[in-house]
């Protein structure tokens, strides 16, 4: 299975080669979608984490043990489909083609699995109704 | 013999429950196969409609006499500030006002608010005259409690409007939603095909006294809107490929619904108002009907780029494409999306027609013709600007 997670590292991980051991010890397909790190905070990264699930499960208890908070995408970036207008402005500014507008109801469609939480649609919504975990 | 009918035949319809009435955009799959005739004859109302943020919005509200009366001067309602510089208690909220130092609530939110039903703190105050000498008031209101609160917007309902690119190397923030660099999306306003001016757009039937939906209440066409423009280049199918005529509208907020009037926030530009109009046009002829079966793919409009100073024009392309959700810009493709409701117009379009059918609503003919002819000009420049007036003027 795959999932996309941010993970959130704390500044005493600073020397463990994270990504290494996980592709090379549990392995883990480990796709880098974004990497920052954030002074006096540590690093956040946002990855695509794949194998199966008995490695992916062991992988993500190495995590936990190195202090790494884990957080699924899909529960970083929320939708309030009751606020939504249904405009269409976050739709073209979407960089994962995660949102999508079309027939028959020209409602908003999110599809979390594609999102790569930049965020972008929360700054640009008027309505103000995405909310992100960070 | 060319049909012809008049408002009056259509209304004794509706209120004998006969009319047919469709939407703009049933009209126009109908105009697929059938000729303007054929729709004349067998169509009598089509509902058009826009879901959009229409900065020029506002309201005005009288807030009833305190005890001791107060020339209300400098009024704010959840902080936001209201023009108080008309009579003692009156004053306008303008849908783009904003809390200092709070870019995230103004003018449109407290327009909400107000709608909604909530409570908003008021406050104002005043220098104290013979006849209003009270200086301070600071209380809550709703829009039960004031005494006329109506919708007043100098300028909506826009018959089309551009299309939004950035060719700078930056992400510009603008009314027109978040616009990122090198062209990397395209943001268009308008409802198309099903938008009102484009499906009248010489305005035969809509004019001043005009009968409208509006935010959900029963609204009328007050004026021309500002801006009004009626001189602008036309396509071969007579739809104007720029902005061009605008209208002025008015309406009881307390009888409208927050699903179609809603506050919009715009990165880094400010606040605004989501607006729900509904336009019914009889179809009294052919020409009228050739006009209302308009298509998207024949409503075209123009690009232009806001990452250069004069927001230069790139190009036209038409609502087909843009629905499409993609713009073709020098061989590039380039992801569009709206900042209009496709889905809420469409909600209005259908309301305003079962209120039609339902014999609720009836429509009137204008009792003034708006002009022709009309084009902008600019603010004039200082250095060519007509010289100070001698008695009373700026100094
Ligand atoms: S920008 Fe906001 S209101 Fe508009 S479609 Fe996207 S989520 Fe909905
Ligand atoms: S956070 Fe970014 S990737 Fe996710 S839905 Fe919003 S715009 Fe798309």
């Amino acid at each position: 299975m795959r999932l996309r997670s941010i993970l959130d590292f704390p500044l005493v991980t600073a020397d463990e080669p994270v990504v290494y051991v996980l592709v090379k010890r549990f392995d883990l397909i480990v796709n880098i979608l974004r990497a920052q790190i954030l002074p006096d905070r540590g690093g956040e990264l946002l990855v695509d984490l794949e194998g199966p699930d008995s490695a992916l499960e062991e992988g993500l208890a190495y995590l936990r043990g190195l202090g790494v908070g884990i957080s699924p995408v899909s529960r970083t970036v929320t939708h309030d489909a009751d606020r939504c207008v249904a405009c269409g402005g976050c739709v073209s500014l979407c960089p994962g083609k995660a949102l999508a507008m079309g027939e028959p109801d020209w409602l908003l469609r999110f599809d979390p699995d594609r999102c790569v939480a930049c965020g972008l649609c929360a700054k640009a919504c008027p309505t103000r109704s995405f909310r992100t975990l960070w | 013999m060319p049909i012809t009918k008049t408002i009056e035949e259509i209304n004794a319809r509706i209120r004998a429950g006969s009319a047919v009435v469709l939407t703009a955009e049933e009209v126009a799959r109908m105009g697929e196969t059938a000729s303007p005739a054929e729709i004349a004859a067998r169509v009598d109302v089509v509902t058009t409609a826009t879901f959009g943020p229409m900065c020029s919005s506002g309201a005005f509200i009288n807030f009833g006499h305190t005890t001791p009366g107060l020339r209300m001067e400098e009024i704010t309602l959840n902080d936001v500030p209201v023009y108080g510089g008309v009579a003692a208690v009156d004053g306008y909220i303008g849908a783009t006002s904003v809390r200092p130092g709070d870019p995230e609530y103004g003018g449109g939110h407290v327009i909400e608010d107000l709608a909604a039903g909530r409570p908003l703190r008021l406050r104002a105050r005043g220098r104290g005259t013979d006849c209003y000498p009270g200086r301070e008031v600071d209380t809550w209101i709703t829009k039960d409690t004031v005494n006329e609160i109506f919708l007043f917007n100098p300028r909506n309902a826009y018959q089309n409007y551009g299309v939004a690119v950035n060719s700078s190397a930056r992400t510009l923030h603008t009314y027109m939603g978040t616009l990122l660099g090198r062209l990397g999306n395209a943001s268009y306003a308008t409802s198309g095909e099903l938008s009102p001016l484009l499906n009248d757009p010489d305005l035969r039937t809509i004019g001043l006294g005009t009968r409208i939906f509006l935010c959900g209440a029963e609204g009328y066409v007050a004026w021309p809107g500002t801006q009004f423009h009626t001189s602008r280049e036309r396509n071969e199918h007579g739809v104007p490929v720029l902005p061009g005529a605008t209208l002025a509208v008015v309406g009881d907020l307390k009888e409208m619904s927050t699903e179609y009037l809603r506050a919009a926030v715009f990165e880094k530009y400010g606040v605004s108002l989501f607006v729900g109009i509904g336009i019914p046009i009889p179809v009294l002829d052919e020409d009228l009907a050739r006009r209302v079966s308009i298509r998207n793919e024949q409503i075209e409009t123009t690009v232009f780029d806001y990452g250069t100073p004069g927001h230069d024009a790139l190009g036209r392309t038409n609502y087909a494409r843009l629905r499409a959700g993609e713009l073709e810009l020098d061989g590039r493709r380039i992801p569009c999306s709206a900042q209009s409701s496709l889905s809420r117009a469409r909600r209005i379009a259908e309301e305003l027609g079962r209120r039609i059918r339902a014999g609720a609503f009836t429509l009137s003919a204008p009792v003034m013709a708006f002009p022709t002819g009309t084009s902008l000009r600019r603010c004039p420049d200082p250095a060519a600007a007509p010289a100070a007036a001698p008695l009373g003027g700026a100094k």
